[in-house]
């Protein structure tokens, strides 16, 4: 951590001839709150997130120099290792009103899910007479970034994400036992701190299995990226800005099938395949976890009903 | 994990815990290993022969839950019964609904399931109580008996090719007015001989959709026409005075007495807390979780505050372990 400052200061002085003062003050306080985020992190990643232009600045700073993303002593920035995944919450039943909700956090990144159906079909062109129409729709709530986001519903990152995601779970629905009927998921980010795609689909596995729609096997993903030439397990959002190879990965563990495979860089063959293995495995984790979320859920709802 | 939503202080939430551990513990031993997830596999002796039924799909020659629920076994069937799911009709069932939609020669009634069912005009009483074909004229008056956003009661009649048909052929059937509509998960209720219940000592009506779509409503007394003499019947409608203007005997009819008023609400709270606890809901769990507010003086709203949660939850817990006992 100590190397990484001093690095940093240094950085900061080759600034000083290049831009004005303004900006390197800014720059100095950017260094003190950087520091201050890895605190953060550091506390089990539990705390209201850092100001954006944080990020922003993080971001900037690799612009001018390879940024240390793994100390040498094999921690991230966040205090964790290489391999290690962020704190992993879910709970089940939040929405009252849907047929089956789940609220899926990891680390500082939260995302609400909420499924309807199957129920009838609203636009009867689109009706399938041999399968269920899935639809999804994914959303940013405006306060899940750092700085407000005044987006317009339906921007490109967000329906490239919300076909993603109906296609995945599309791959796991039994839709074949619904014919003539619509399933609704409607998944919408509360924090976003990196991986959103992956926590949306594991909210959005949950909430189905809520639903009581039945399903070939659970989905469940997680994504793994590759810095400072080594695989990290689970990106949060300065390290999936970092700019290096950032793969979010869905299986069904049970079938062992992949249903899910993004990648957004090059990576060579084998550097890839360790990637991949350690996305899988983080997989597996969230998978487990799941299972018992479900499974507690399952019985307590048996024993509270009663005969 | 669900977790109640409800502002507990520390002695409410140690007491809620306390009885729901217990109704836990009344429950464990009966099925503690049925509960199965997404993707779990089922065991099962496949040297008896197997049928695989709702809920479950095979991989790899093992028998797996394609649901969240509980394995049941009849003989040599295994399925999966999904909890939280939407209501699944079978024929005969008492079912309350809303009509969405008035098509030609039927209603479309949401009844939670995942279509929606149907009620053929040839499928209902006529309000005047004569068997006829219905003719055009039928048609064309099918607003005056239930128009868009009416509640309604009918049964399952079964399922035909243009999806699920229900059925309305008794006065018990029909249009439900002056009440409160509940919905609840549907398998909290179970089904059972009787669905419609008059709490007379509340003055009330009580209709518990095997859907999950319970009606709380004013106590109607049940006038079978068919069995009216049709003579006597057009004698009346002679005698009837003009029809615009309201005596005050009909305004009588429809008001309801705020004492009734008082015991609708007390009623459908009772439904609240208890499907929020999960709990099953019968009618007797209701009376019971009505009589229990009334004799500790808890004012009707009060029964949404936390307390009353935690009282019901005790309640039922005791409850539980005296039936259990016996």
């Amino acid at each position: 951590m100590l190397g990484s400052l001093y690095r940093l200061s240094k950085l900061v002085q080759q600034f000083v001839g290049l831009m004005g003062s303004k900006v390197i003050r800014s720059i100095f306080g950017g260094v003190r709150l950087w520091a201050f985020l890895r605190g953060c992190h550091k506390n089990g990643g539990r705390q209201a997130q850092p100001p954006a232009q944080l990020f922003h600045l993080s971001v900037l700073l690799t612009q001018f120099q390879e940024m240390e993303y793994v100390s040498p002593e094999g921690l991230r920035l966040d205090g964790r290792r290489p391999m290690e995944m962020r704190q992993i919450r879910a709970e089940i039943g939040v929405v009252a009103k849907a047929d089956g909700s789940a609220l899926f956090e990891m680390g500082n990144t939260k995302v609400i899910a909420a499924v309807y159906g199957p129920r009838e079909v609203q636009n009867r062109s689109q009706q399938l007479n041999d399968s269920a129409l899935v639809r999804c729709e994914y959303t940013m709530a405006n306060f899940s970034t750092g700085d407000r986001m005044r987006k317009p519903k339906g921007d490109r990152r967000s329906t490239e994400i919300s076909l993603v995601i109906r296609q995945t779970m599309e791959a796991c629905i039994m839709t074949h036992l619904m014919p003539r009927s619509q399933i609704d998921i409607f998944v919408q980010v509360l924090q976003a701190d990196g991986g959103t795609r992956s926590a949306c689909i594991n909210a959005a596995s949950l909430a189905l299995a809520d639903a009581g729609i039945p399903m070939r096997d659970l989905v469940t993903s997680c994504s793994a990226g590759y810095l400072n030439s080594t695989p990290l397990l689970d990106l949060n959002y300065i390290e999936d800005s970092a700019g290096g190879a950032d793969v979010t990965l869905g299986i069904m563990p049970k079938l062992d099938k992949v249903t899910l495979l993004q990648m957004d860089a090059k990576l060579s063959v084998e550097t890839f395949e360790n990637v991949m293995q350690l996305a899988i495995e983080g997989c597996k984790a969230v998978a487990t976890y799941i299972r018992e979320v479900l499974l507690e859920n399952t019985k307590q709802l048996e024993y509270r009903r009663g005969i | 994990m669900r977790e109640l939503q409800l502002s507990l202080n520390q002695t409410q939430k140690v007491r809620l815990q306390r009885a729901l551990e217990k109704l836990e513990s009344l429950s464990s031993k009966a099925n503690s290993n049925a509960s199965v997830t997404v993707a779990d596999s089922i065991p099962v002796n496949y040297e008896d022969g197997l049928l695989k039924g709702h809920g479950t799909s095979e991989f790899n020659g093992e028998v797996v839950a394609t649901v969240c629920g509980i394995v049941e076994r009849v003989n040599k069937l295994v399925y999966v019964r999904a909890l939280r799911a939407r209501y699944k009709p079978e024929v005969g069932d008492i079912i309350v609904g809303r009509v969405i939609e008035v098509a030609p020669k039927r209603w479309r009634v949401e009844i939670n399931y995942s279509h929606d069912a149907v009620l053929m005009l040839s499928s209902m009483n006529l309000p005047d109580g004569i068997q006829r074909r219905r003719t055009a004229l039928d048609e064309l008056n099918m607003r005056s008996i239930f128009e868009e956003n009416d509640v309604i009661c009918a049964e399952v009649r079964g399922f035909q090719h243009d999806g699920l048909h229900l059925q309305a052929r008794s006065q018990k059937y029909g249009k439900l007015g002056r009440g409160q509509l509940l919905t609840v998960p549907s398998y909290l209720v179970k089904r059972r001989k009787q669905h419609f219940h008059h709490l007379e000592n509340y003055g009330i009506d009580l209709i518990i959709g095997c859907n999950g779509f319970i009606w709380v409503g004013e106590h109607i007394q049940v006038t079978d026409d068919m069995v009216v003499d049709q003579v006597n019947k057009s004698e009346q409608d002679d005698a009837k005075p003009d029809e615009n203007s309201i005596s005050p005997e009909d305004q009588e009819k429809n008001y309801t007495r705020q004492e009734t008023r008082e015991n609708i609400c007390r009623a459908a709270n009772a439904i609240r807390v208890l499907s929020t606890l999960g709990f099953n809901i019968t009618v007797e769990v209701i009376t019971e979780t009505v009589d229990l507010s009334t004799s500790i003086n808890v004012a009707i709203h009060e029964m949404l505050g936390s307390e009353f949660y935690v009282l019901v939850a005790e309640k039922e817990s005791v409850r539980r372990s005296m039936t259990k006992k016996k």
